[in-house]
């Protein structure tokens, strides 16, 4: 089955991300494909490379993109709310005057069709939330 | 993937997407930021349905002043949405009842649904999203 990911929370403060990842990982190894995995509202704050987490804990930033690495993911952060949470790629740096970029590995920058078109190509959308 | 990315359209798919509402137009941002999918995604010509349940119901409620808030009052976007050709908007009976309004209480025509219903209606959707 073809599986479209949306994941609406941060990393840690919710389990919304954790279980995306667990769900995404599994569905991998049962040979299902991932169309995209989209992240919005504070979803997007999975998407910097800023993260230090405690070292005896999983690292939720660094994990997606070693996921991403290993299976192709195609790991998308909407740019609506990104801008309104300061995710930053060097795009996004350039074209809105910022003094920085911390955009993590593994991820892009991109509009809210994206998460229309993953509904569409998918079979199953998967929301992950609060 | 990232070059693949589909013209607006469908590209001649169509699906029936329900957003599901649940949630107060302020206090937190899932409203707004729900409500900025449904209109980016009307350009995609899917056959969109939304629901309204729990506090979402309040999202279409009348007299919204948000003056003192700060906020911007985004409640007459929701009017805009027949212009965007979505145009079925359930609220959940329960829910209204439960805050003591009616139809008439808020800013557009909506078809009232029990839960029941609701349920129903979900069956029969190929994509759901909810915030």
């Amino acid at each position: 089955m073809k599986f479209g990911i949306c994941i609406n929370e941060g990393p840690y403060t919710h389990q919304a991300s954790d279980t995306a990842y667990q769900f995404t990982k599994a569905a991998l190894e049962k040979g299902h494909e991932i169309f995209r995995v989209f992240f919005y509202h504070d979803g997007v704050n999975n998407g910097t490379r800023l993260t230090t987490p405690p070292q005896d804990e999983r690292h939720i930033v660094n994990r997606w993109t070693e996921l991403a690495e290993k299976h192709s993911l195609d790991l998308v952060v909407c740019v609506a709310a990104a801008q309104r949470r300061g995710i930053v790629d060097a795009d996004e740096q350039k074209r809105q005057g910022k003094d920085a970029n911390n955009l993590a590995p593994g991820f892009r920058i991109s509009g809210l069709g994206q998460l229309i078109e993953a509904g569409i190509q998918s079979e199953r959308l998967v929301i992950f939330g609060d | 993937m990232a070059d693949e990315a589909m013209e607006p359209g469908g590209g001649g798919v169509t699906k029936k997407f329900l957003y599901v509402n649940r949630k107060a137009p302020y206090g937190t941002i899932y409203a707004l930021e729900s409500l900025e999918v449904v209109l980016i995604g009307a350009a995609f010509e899917q056959d969109v349905s939304m629901v309204f349940a729990d506090d979402g119901v309040y999202e279409l409620k009348k007299g919204q002043d948000t003056t003192d808030s700060n906020m911007k009052n985004f409640s007459p976007t929701y009017r805009a949405l027949e212009m965007y050709d979505v145009e079925k908007l359930y609220v959940e009976k329960e829910s209204m009842d439960a805050r003591g309004l009616t139809p008439d209480d808020l800013v557009v025509p909506v078809e009232v649904k029990t839960a029941a219903e609701l349920g129903e209606i979900m069956e029969e959707q190929d994509v759901i999203l909810s915030f």
